[in-house]
């Protein structure tokens, strides 16, 4: 829809300084950055993160006393969807060296690696093969890829920095090492990076990093990524994807050990068993929770089950107390909800200022500390604008970037956002744009090592769905790297485990049913069922009316 | 069901949330009042339609919620993503998430920049009657038909770079005359123009070396074994390349690298 009156009106306020903020931007003065001691006060007071309601402790399973987002708990303090003791566990109906859960970037780079180590592979994946936050990616994969200015230890520097110091320094040392391999790698298969004639790679600088080392692929560098591994893994006859089929539930072996999963067909609602020599975990985020409420950029299947089947197998949560807000999502219109905005908009010299046209924060500050001070504008100073959808937001100011930068470079350098409002009868080349922090990345997750391996034998992950790399808070581009590094190194170890490390022995759901123990005796009472497979976003009143009688399925 | 649907209608009620006007819209025929500010995909889920398939990114670039609709009074057939259009009243709508296209399987190493690769694999690209229902079909505004001509006229670059916003939803294929799967054609356009055609970054392979290299390797476990207060005094200290620098930037504290 386009701006409506109110709107239109309010926009006259960032209109009026607009001239101003232009003029000091030309002179290069900025708005000051907050000291040390301010960053903390503002993240403590202000970030969802540090949210003293927001948070529980956990009373259940390996990490039981760890506080963290309450969404996160209700998930884990939950039954299985299955009864253990009605799944026939001799039944087996496929079997397989390597059992990858999740078909986006990390699932898929670890099937291609899997069988290129001689392995066959099945991927079961949750939706379409490539329906994933991977595909999602717009700014760029990060990589020391210029040695005349870059290396890879400051490529280790600046990700450590940003993440607070916490990350686990033998994984950010497998990541940036790697990195350039990612890049020649992705080249080999056919990604179009964007390149100077000579073939020379662009790179970008993105916030907290000291170099430029962004690349990218126009403003989808996620899709063009996807979409090649996609069709590789298509063309390798010992890869098969199973499609609308999510895991449910890790299987493990009389010795302790991961033996495969229970997969459950979305639309025939039946269950079965995989039985593999060795089993990566690549689910991904956790968007869809929306913890505390808030919008997010994740694709439609993010809900954090790999951290449900991962912890009831024994594995520990690591640095799942923080997630990531990115400053600017989209709060209006309506239909473009928790949409990312890139930060390369700011990059581009668009302001950030409230309801009065005024500025209130440095565009340059790390993501978590621009997103406590929006959120701080909008709650505390009562300086946001509201929508017509009864929230709030603050103003991005777009048309800076044409002034700045010639007319017409908002389309020029955005062209998928500016059709996007287009569509909605807003030119955001002429009118600024309504944001909030949208929730976007889950910086930690489950503990594994350089390896990709985990506490249990046999069980391996990589992707967003691990905890340890990006410390408390990950950095631009770091992602999409993390993904393909940690996806390739998976892949390997686990074909490798399967070809002659891996024990056979009896399947077994015991540790389901252990867990289902610990439940009863915390004193949890709750019908909750997870993993939760899909968000549920029916109209209340029709959810209200569907009242079929679910079989008891716990 | 249908009781309520009709008093709510003749009254044109507001929605609980907001004050939004109801409108009705046809799901596979079948009518249902909706908030007409709402994209297609919210307004199934807002009737209750839980999607399992036909619902991915929900921001326009996965392909998953291809959708077809038609308007009273119009006899165009027009098409879109559910996740970005925005409802019409009476509008009569289905999605089309899966529509079979056949993809051709090679061994990618082994193909050569030549656009006779393409002609192997996938022949029915000659079947092209040039009607242009692809491009009329496509979400994305990729002039489908255009990049099916350069294919035709060995024209691998123009092909892959026309393609480039192709986020392969299907809409072209089902409305093709000449039946081509047009997506899967143009993917292996792109693979073969990205690591055949296109100039390669030489850089790379310096850069892979140096990453390995026993100099990076002994500064980096330097770094491992700092504590925080000297990894925090590093960091604070290391030099920041200029957003404004040019490509031939090179840095004044070499020691960084
Ligand atoms: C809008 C957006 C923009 C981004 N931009 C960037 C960027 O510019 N640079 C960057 O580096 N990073 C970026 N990121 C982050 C990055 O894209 C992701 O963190 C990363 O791609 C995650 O990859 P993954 O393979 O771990 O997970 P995903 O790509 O999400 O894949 C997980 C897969 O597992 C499937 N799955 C889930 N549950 C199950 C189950 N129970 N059983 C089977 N399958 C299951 C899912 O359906 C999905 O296919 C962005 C993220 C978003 C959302
Ligand atoms: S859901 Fe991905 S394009 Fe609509």
């Amino acid at each position: 829809m386009p701006y409506t009156e109110e709107l239109k009106n309010l926009i006259k306020a960032v209109e009026k300084t607009r001239p101003q903020r232009l003029a000091r931007k030309k002179q290069g003065e900025e708005f000051p950055r907050m000291s040390l001691d301010e960053v903390e006060a503002i993240l403590k007071k202000y970030h969802p993160d540090y949210k003293e309601e927001g948070r529980r402790e956990l009373k259940v399973g390996p990490s039981k006393g760890y506080q963290i987002a309450q969404e996160f708990a209700d998930l884990l303090e939950a039954w299985s969807r299955i009864n253990p003791d009605k799944i026939d566990l001799s039944r087996v109906d496929i079997e397989t060296d390597v059992l990858i859960i999740g078909g986006g970037g990390a699932g898929t780079a670890a099937a291609l690696l899997a069988e290129q180590n001689g392995a066959r592979v099945i991927v079961a994946t949750k939706l379409r093969h490539g329906d994933a936050n991977t595909m999602m990616a717009e700014g760029g994969i990060q990589a020391a890829t210029k040695i005349e200015k870059d290396s890879a230890c400051l490529h280790y520097l600046d990700t450590l920095g940003g993440g607070h110091f916490k990350n686990e320094p033998e994984l950010v040392h497998t990541l940036v090492t790697q990195a350039p391999e990612i890049l020649r790698w992705l080249e080999g298969l056919g990604v179009m990076f964007d390149k100077f004639p000579d073939g020379r790679l662009h790179t970008l600088l993105g916030g907290g990093t000291s170099r430029k080392r962004m690349h990218s692929c126009g403003d989808i560098t996620g899709i063009e990524i996807m979409r090649d591994i996609r069709d590789e893994a298509r063309n390798r006859e010992n890869i098969t994807v199973l499609e609308f089929a999510p895991a449910i539930e890790l299987v493990l072996n009389e010795h302790g050990h991961c033996a495969g999963a229970i997969l459950y067909n979305l639309e025939t609602e039946e269950y079965s068993v995989v039985k593999a020599r060795a089993t990566i975990l690549a689910t991904g985020g956790c968007g869809r929770l929306h913890i505390q409420g808030f919008m997010t950029t994740n694709h439609y299947g993010a809900t954090a089950d790999g951290i449900v089947l991962g912890y009831r197998a024994g594995l520990k949560l690591k640095l799942l107390h923080t997630v990531q807000y990115h400053p600017t999502g989209v709060v209006y219109p309506e239909q473009l909800e928790g949409i990312l905005v890139t930060e390369k908009f700011r990059g581009a010299g668009a302001n950030l200022v409230n309801i009065g046209g005024e500025q209130f924060v440095n565009e340059r500050e790390p993501r978590d500390v621009e997103s406590a001070a929006i959120i701080r504008e909008c709650l505390e100073r009562g300086k946001g604008v509201p929508t017509p959808t009864e929230k709030l937001g603050v103003w991005l100011d777009s048309p800076m970037i044409d002034t700045l930068m010639g007319e017409g470079a908002v389309e020029r350098e955005f062209p998928g956002k500016f059709i996007v409002y287009q569509r909605f009868g807003i030119d955001i080349s002429k009118e600024p744009m309504l944001i909030y922090p949208t929730l976007h990345y889950q910086n930690g997750g489950l503990e594994y090592n350089a390896r990709g391996e985990t506490s249990v034998p046999g069980l391996f992950i990589a992707g967003e769905v691990s905890g340890g790399v990006h410390g408390e808070n990950r950095l631009i581009g770091n992602s999409l790297l993390d993904v393909l590094v940690f996806g390739r190194v998976a892949g390997e170890s686990a074909a490798d485990y399967a070809k002659d490390k891996a024990r056979d022995g009896g399947l077994s759901l015991q540790h389901v049913e252990d867990y289902h123990r610990e439940l009863e005796k915390s004193g949890i009472v709750t019908d909750r069922v997870t993993p939760i497979l899909l968000p549920d976003y029916a109209n209340p009143e029709v959810r209200e009316r569907q009242l079929t009688a679910r079989h008891a399925e716990k | 069901m249908a009781d309520r649907e009709r008093k709510v209608t003749d009254k044109e009620k507001t929605a609980g949330t907001g004050k939004v006007k109801l409108i009705p819209v046809y799901v596979m025929g079948k009518r249902y009042l909706v908030p007409e500010t709402l994209t297609i995909m919210k307004a199934l889920e807002y009737a209750g339609y839980r999607f399992i398939r036909g619902c991915g990114c929900r921001g326009g670039i996965c392909g998953a919620c291809a959708t077809v609709y038609r308007k009273p009074g119009d006899y165009h057939i027009r098409v879109g993503l559910a996740c970005q259009t925005v409802v019409e009243p009476d509008m009569y709508l289905t999605q089309i998430p899966f529509y079979p296209a056949n993809r051709a399987s090679y061994d990618f190493a082994q193909l050569s920049d030549s656009p006779e690769e393409i002609f192997k694999l996938y022949p029915e690209v000659f079947r092209c009657i040039a009607c242009n229902s692809c491009t009329k079909a496509c979400p994305m505004d990729v002039q489908v038909m255009d990049v099916i001509s350069a294919v035709k006229q060995g024209n691998i670059e123009r092909a892959a770079t026309l393609s480039f916003s192709c986020i392969q939803c299907g809409l072209c294929v089902s409305r093709c005359m000449g039946e081509l799967p047009q997506y899967h054609i143009m993917q292996l356009a792109r693979r073969i123009y990205g690591s055949r055609i296109a100039p390669r970054a030489e850089h790379l392979n310096e850069a892979v070396e140096a990453a390995k290299g026993e100099k990076c390797q002994q500064a980096l476990e330097k770094l491992m074994k700092s504590d925080i207060k000297q990894l925090r005094e590093i960091y604070q200290s290391r030099e920041i390349e200029p957003e404004m620098a040019g490509e031939d930037w090179t840095p004044a504290k070499r020691d960084d690298l």
